[in-house]
């Protein structure tokens, strides 16, 4: 979230796509309802059912699963067309004036520079034009035919609302009324919030999706301001977190990406991190990111991270290719490539798509290792439980060790929350049995491992040998010492330039300004730099003052970057630093320095007269309507088709799908095709349970017991489907046996002048906890990603449904 | 375990008692329930489950978010969800969350036989106290609002509590604290109507033009009101009786038939009750009804 | 007041029978009252703070536990309600953190280290050395067969790929931290989080 959860209750109009917040993030959504109270909001949901987000809303559109782009551009559209834009907002703040690159285009579904070989994108041509001077050339009068602005409007005149509706099947009036809403936000004074979760990020196309309403909101100018902002409603505890520690594949702490194969060394690594600005006077941050490296290598090898290795560069291991996620993993997996799985809190088998492919997988794993408070199913993989996990235990060879962990109640430490806030919680009691906590298991994992290779030696032992450890109980860390190290601590006194103060060596840091990239310093995460100083832990603050009460409370725990909780704050002020919106200010220019409630998201002492622009992490300063060469399938959004889809893409036949998606041979002979299978399906959580935990949790079984699929009263009709009746779902990857909900609250949308049913599948059950024993919605789904992320395709793909009757108790 | 004291009581089932005059002091309580805010995420059925240690077994989908399907001993909240056409042709899902409306004149405690079984304080809470339940049923006759459930396991009967523990030490019920958007409310009753008019004044801008508040003065008001977006038809709302009443013979009961039965002391009847508590209520007979016209006559008489 | 004959005389037993049971005197005043509001069950309970488990809405909890912390007394969680002073949840909780107790107290926490042999059909509960022995041995034994030192253009790139690990995205932050290093000095790449699903 670019804002905090408090302040959607500033926003004017709150547009709910690409999620159901009422029912996934309850707590947040109470802010919505105090927006509409309070503030006069009106709520618009656009959803392909009528969820329980809907049930509230002012105003409802359906919209068939994975056509959010074709939605989002004629909304694009119709603000270009009706001058509905932030104009003094757009030209100061985004790239609408920079000029691009002659060669750059866009011709029957594909951008200049497209290898089918490889489904990749030579971007050469998706840049600014940059002039002699090294900066981007730029046009503040619009007229230049290749000004970023006008490429855009030239890209979405083809969304017309005729267009939009032929694809999403969303009725033109209804397209059009919600243009109209999100329009009224165009004004300096007013903001609408996008809040959004996995029904944007789970599509071929998901990063996209999320670019095409971040473009909507800074045409609108509502990034930066208050009830504003891009807000990923996101979804464990500590996701944010784990993000942002760099838990994945190609991460380091605080976003730094793991070296490539091609960055043979560290000067070669840094040859493309030095972010020069590409407009004068601009403050492009990233310029830092030695510091930020050399911080985390100091507190990754402490000493024997030097000057002379190049800060222990070469123990990074590089990739070879983009990332091994997911997807990736199992189908490595799947072709006998790996050897052994560590789940920690983590249920693969439910949790990613195509559960057969997913058992087939595990079933070739020489060892898999799950560390949770729960019986998982996957844990269980390799046991027969009837259809719903068929399983030869026999002839599975992969040894499983279920290892006990203690839970959140059990254990001391912060989690960072979707506002980015960084709190404190505490310890209420023991675990059950000998059940002990991630540090102590991963500690001991690490201690008989580096034991291991002290004793008989073996490949590369170094980076283990020389890991940090210098923790009270080694076989055990303390949380706060770990907290600390992320934090970070100065290695020698470190002098302030401007102010002369002295930070003594061996204390800890007080913010990310004291990193140095000389190994005087040292940052477990840059951008968690000042969350435990010397004064405090400062996530255990619990201070809940409010200036205003304007939804910052500036005192409660602490959020990254700097304890700084709206993100782009900058451009809640017009250029002069006057703020758009006088009744709800965040910062302003007070003559000396940026003042207000919130901590400036800016140099505090940065006179606006010298022009930096808001967008400080560009190097442009500017926020981006053109994404230059940052995404794989294009610099503007462009509606591609699900990887299973009912219908052709209208717009370009022959490039149906996304161009520069992964697809594994196998999966891709595991797509359906519409004849077999008509319906366009989607799943997602229900309010009542929490992924594959809480049906556990006898409460949540109570609340909702049973799996079951969401169908349309006109199909169930047509399918001589009863309410509360059973039925056969089915995909090309398998089926599911569960009782349908024949509801009002789906219809069928006409697509390209077809009737398309939409089917609903909750995503909650399996084969271990208090629930009733299901399959799991990921029986169906298919096994593909977004071309960026590779985050799976859960939200659009086809199925077929049957009646069927009740399935014989075993 | 201890009891309020007895001045805290304002009306005791069969009982002949007179509300005390000390302590009429007492603010009275409501719980406001804003059904257009409600976003049925069932929080309020879960921290009722939780405070008040209920767990009913898990049971089946039944072609609803409506789970369980039913109040039970069990379940003392519900959400019931009904999907509704308006006529404009747009759908509006009515989700309410049902339970014990705590009535100012409680049917249930009239109906109720059993001395001090169900009570109400001056609060306004109506409460029933366990130890004095004889599993009688007469409350499910009695109330106008189809609420309490009579166990098969230790034939009582139970209902919401207005979670009388918490409000007793100043908190306020549990499903009240949990409910995520505010769509229920608890405070001085006065307040809750000053504050349901607001929200209706928000609900008619808005294109509601039938927004009310839901207190329905057949039964004294209640203690637990809705806001409805629909208060003309409350009905839509899963039943929601659009004109609740206690039924004429429970209202007999208080007012003419006590008298008689002080006066003329059947210990007959007692066989007869105890038997409709056991097998539940016969259809009536040709016998009883000539029993009844001559009681009626008798009592008409009466001056 | 409608009052139909019928309705009338099916309730005259009623009528009667209550009455009469009054007069039978089990419901004078006087009569001692027993039970009516149960007793508040968190009046020393203990009061940790923490945040839910669930969401990244990340409410702040009051877990409360019977005993106060004396050495004698085992903590033991009672009940979980909303913290009225956090800024985002006010004290409210949803259905599902309004349930944590069944969670923390699911019959399916895991209770001791379970091991499953190749081919085995149930699982055999092991010690923490068993299982933790076991673990570093398998991982080392893959490491040392599989570890990729340098590629093909004999570049250093020391990563190892055949053995993988998904990490919790409802462990703390410190917890991830001490995770990142253990498995990024052994070298793993085939890494991941919930961020994706």
């Amino acid at each position: 979230m670019t804002n905090t959860w408090q302040d959607i209750k500033n926003a004017n109009v709150v547009i709910v796509m690409g999620g159901n917040a009422a029912e996934a993030h309850p707590c947040g959504f109470k802010w919505v309802i105090e927006a509409k109270i309070e503030n006069g909001a009106k709520l618009v949901v656009v959803d392909p059912r009528f969820t329980r987000t809907a049930s509230v809303a002012d105003y409802y559109a359906p919209i068939r699963p994975g056509t959010d782009i074709a939605f989002l551009s004629g909304v694009i559209r119709y603000l270009l067309e009706n001058d509905k834009i932030q104009h003094e907002y757009v030209r100061s703040y985004t790239n609408a004036s920079l000029i691009v690159k002659d060669g750059f285009g866009f011709e029957d579904g594909l951008f200049t520079g497209y290898n089918e070989e490889t489904r990749s994108y030579d971007k050469t041509t998706w840049d600014y034009d940059i002039g002699e001077d090294g900066f981007a050339r730029i046009d503040d009068t619009w007229q230049d035919p290749r000004c970023v602005i006008n490429l855009l409007k030239k890209h979405v005149s083809r969304y017309t609302p005729e267009m939009v509706s032929r694809i999403t099947g969303t009725p033109q009036d209804k397209f059009l009324h919600v243009c109209e809403l999100i329009a009224s936000t165009s004004a300096p004074d007013k903001a609408m919030t996008s809040l959004f979760a996995l029904g944007w990020t789970q599509h071929s196309v998901g990063a996209q999706n999320i670019r095409n309403m971040a473009m909507v909101q800074l045409l609108l100018g509502n990034i930066g301001v208050a009830g504003g902002g891009m807000n990923a409603l996101r979804g464990h505890s500590n996701i944010q977190g784990l993000t942002d520690v760099g838990l994945l594949s190609n991460q380091m702490p605080g976003y730094m990406n793991l070296p490539s194969d091609k960055e043979t060394n560290f000067d070669v690594y840094m040859s493309t991190r030095g972010f020069k600005p590409l407009r004068p006077n601009q403050i492009s941050y990233y310029q830092n990111t030695r510091k930020l490296f050399v911080s985390f290598m100091k507190a990754l090898y402490g000493d024997a991270a030097t000057q002379e290795n190049n800060w222990a560069f070469d123990w990074l291991p590089k990739l070879d290719i983009p990332l091994y996620d997911i997807i990736k993993a199992f189908e490595m997996m799947n072709a006998g490539q790996m050897t052994g799985y560590i789940c920690q809190g983590f249920n693969p088998l439910q949790a990613f798509p195509d559960r057969g492919k997913i058992r087939r997988g595990l079933s070739k794993l020489k060892f898999l290792v799950t560390m949770d408070p729960l019986d998982t199913e996957t844990s269980r993989f390799w046991q027969d439980f009837g259809p719903q996990n068929p399983a030869d235990s026999a002839k599975i060879q992969t040894e499983v060790f279920q290892l006990p962990v203690t839970c959140f109640a059990e254990e001391n430490g912060s989690l960072v929350n979707s506002a980015r806030w960084l709190q404190w919680h505490w310890k209420a009691a023991e675990g059950p049995g000998i059940a002990r906590s991630d540090i102590w298991i991963m500690s001991g994992i690490f201690h008989r491992l580096r034991e291991l290779y002290r004793k008989e030696g073996g490949a590369f032992p170094d980076p283990l040998l020389n890991v940090t450890w210098k923790y009270t109980d080694p076989l055990s860390p303390d949380p706060e010492e770990l907290a600390k190290e992320m934090n970070g601590r100065a290695l020698a006194d470190l002098t302030d330039a401007t102010t002369g103060a002295v930070t003594t060596a061996g204390t800890l840091l007080d913010g990310v300004a004291q990193l140095r990239d000389d190994g005087t310093s040292a940052a477990g995460c840059w951008s968690f730099a000042g969350c435990f100083t010397e004064k405090r832990n400062q996530m255990a603050r619990r201070d809940a003052t409010d200036p205003r009460e304007q939804g910052i409370a500036p005192n409660w725990a602490w959020a990254w970057p700097a304890n700084r909780r709206i993100l782009y704050n900058r451009a809640s002020a017009d250029p002069a630093g006057k703020p758009w919106n006088p009744a709800k200010p965040i910062i302003a220019w007070n003559g000396t320095r940026w003042a207000g409630i919130d901590v400036p998201d800016y140099t505090p002492t940065l006179d606006p007269a010298k022009g930096a622009s808001p967008f400080i992490m560009n190097d442009e300063g500017l926020g981006r309507l053109f994404a230059r060469k940052l995404m794989a399938e294009g610099p503007f959004p462009e509606h591609y088709e699900p990887m299973e889809s009912p219908v052709e893409n209208v717009l370009h036949p022959k490039v149906k799908n996304n161009p520069a998606a992964r697809v594994f041979a196998d999966d891709r002979a595991n797509f359906g095709n519409p004849k077999n299978f008509p319906y366009v399906a989607t799943t997602y959580r229900l309010t009542e349970h929490f992924h594959f935990w809480t049906k556990h949790a006898l409460i949540n079984a109570i609340l909702q017991p049973e799996e079951f699929v969401e169908v349309g009263e006109v199909l169930a009709k047509e399918k001589g489907i009863e309410q509360g009746g059973w039925v056969k779902v089915s995909s090309k990857r398998g089926e599911v046996v569960c009782k349908a909900y024949v509801t009002k609250r789906i219809k069928p949308l006409m697509v390209d002048g077809k009737h398309t049913h939409v089917i609903g599948v909750p995503l909650h059950w399996g084969f271990t906890g208090q629930a009733r024993k299901g399959y799991g919605a990921n029986t169906l789904t298919p096994s593909v990603g977004d071309a960026n992320t590779q985050t799976p395709e859960f939200k659009a793909f086809l199925v077929n449904i049957e009646k069927t009757s009740a399935p014989v108790p075993a | 375990m201890s009891d309020l004291q007895s001045q805290d009581y304002v009306r005791r089932s069969a009982s002949t008692m007179t509300p005390p005059k000390a302590r009429s002091y007492e603010d009275q309580v409501a719980k406001l329930i804003d059904v257009s805010r409600c976003i049925g995420c069932k929080a309020c059925q879960s921290a009722c489950m939780e405070w008040n240690n209920l767990r009913q077994e898990v049971g089946h989908f039944e072609g609803s978010y409506q789970n369980p399907n039913d109040l039970s001993p069990d379940v003392w909240t519900l959400m019931r969800f009904a999907e509704y056409e308006n006529e404009h042709g747009n759908l509006e899902w009515l989700i309410r969350k049902d339970g014990c409306m705590h009535c100012e004149d409680p049917g249930c405690l009239k109906a109720c036989p059993s001395p001090g079984a169900i009570v109400q304080y001056a609060n306004g809470i109506v409460d029933f106290i366990s130890d004095k339940c004889i599993g009688c049923g007469y409350c499910v006759k009695g109330c106008p609002f189809d609420i309490p459930r009579i166990s098969k396991t230790d034939h009582k009967s139970y209902k919401c509590t207005l979670c009388s523990d918490r409000v007793s030490v100043g908190l306020e019920p549990a499903c009240v604290k949990a409910c995520p958007t505010g769509a229920i409310m608890f405070g001085a009753k006065s307040d809750m109507k000053d504050w349901a008019q607001e929200r209706i004044v928000d609900l008619k801008s808005r294109g509601f033009e039938n927004a009310g508040l839901y207190d329905p003065q057949a039964v004294g008001g209640t203690h637990v009101m809705y806001v409805l977006h629909h208060a003309d038809k409350p009905s839509l709302y899963s039943g929601l009786p659009d004109k609740p009443q206690i039924s004429p013979v429970v209202e007999a009961w208080k007012g003419i038939i006590k008298p008689l039965a002080v006066a003329g002391v059947v210990l007959a009847a007692l066989s007869g009750f105890f038997h409709w508590i056991t097998a539940g209520p016969n259809e009536v007979t040709e016998e009883d009804e000539a029993e009844g016209e001559r009681v009626l006559d008798e009592a008409e008489k009466t001056p | 007041m409608a009052l139909t004959r019928r309705e009338f005389i099916k309730f005259t037993g009623l009528g009667l029978a209550a009455s009469s049971l009054g007069m039978l005197g089990f419901g004078e005043s006087g009569v001692a009252q027993a039970a009516a509001v149960r007793p508040f069950k968190l009046a020393h309970a203990t009061e940790t703070r923490n945040t839910c488990t669930y969401c990244s809405v990340a409410c702040g909890i009051l877990i409360y536990s019977m005993g106060d912390r004396a050495k004698n007394a085992l903590s033991n969680i009672i009940h979980i309600e909303g913290d009225p002073d956090h800024p985002v949840n006010r004290g409210t909780l949803c259905p599902k953190g309004s349930a944590l107790l069944d969670i923390v107290h699911a019959p399916t926490r895991l209770k001791a280290p379970r091991y499953r042999k190749p081919g085995g059909t149930e699982f055999e509960e092991v010690s923490w050395d068993f299982a933790l022995d076991r673990i570093a041995r398998l991982m080392k034994d893959d490491r040392d067969k599989n570890f990729i030192a340098k590629n093909a253009d004999g570049t250093t790139v020391n990563r190892w790929i055949s053995t993988g690990m998904l990490a919790a995205s409802a462990s703390s932050s410190e917890t991830s931290f001490l995770t990142w290093k253990v498995m990024r000095s052994l070298g793993a790449v085939v890494f991941d989080n919930q961020a994706r699903v």
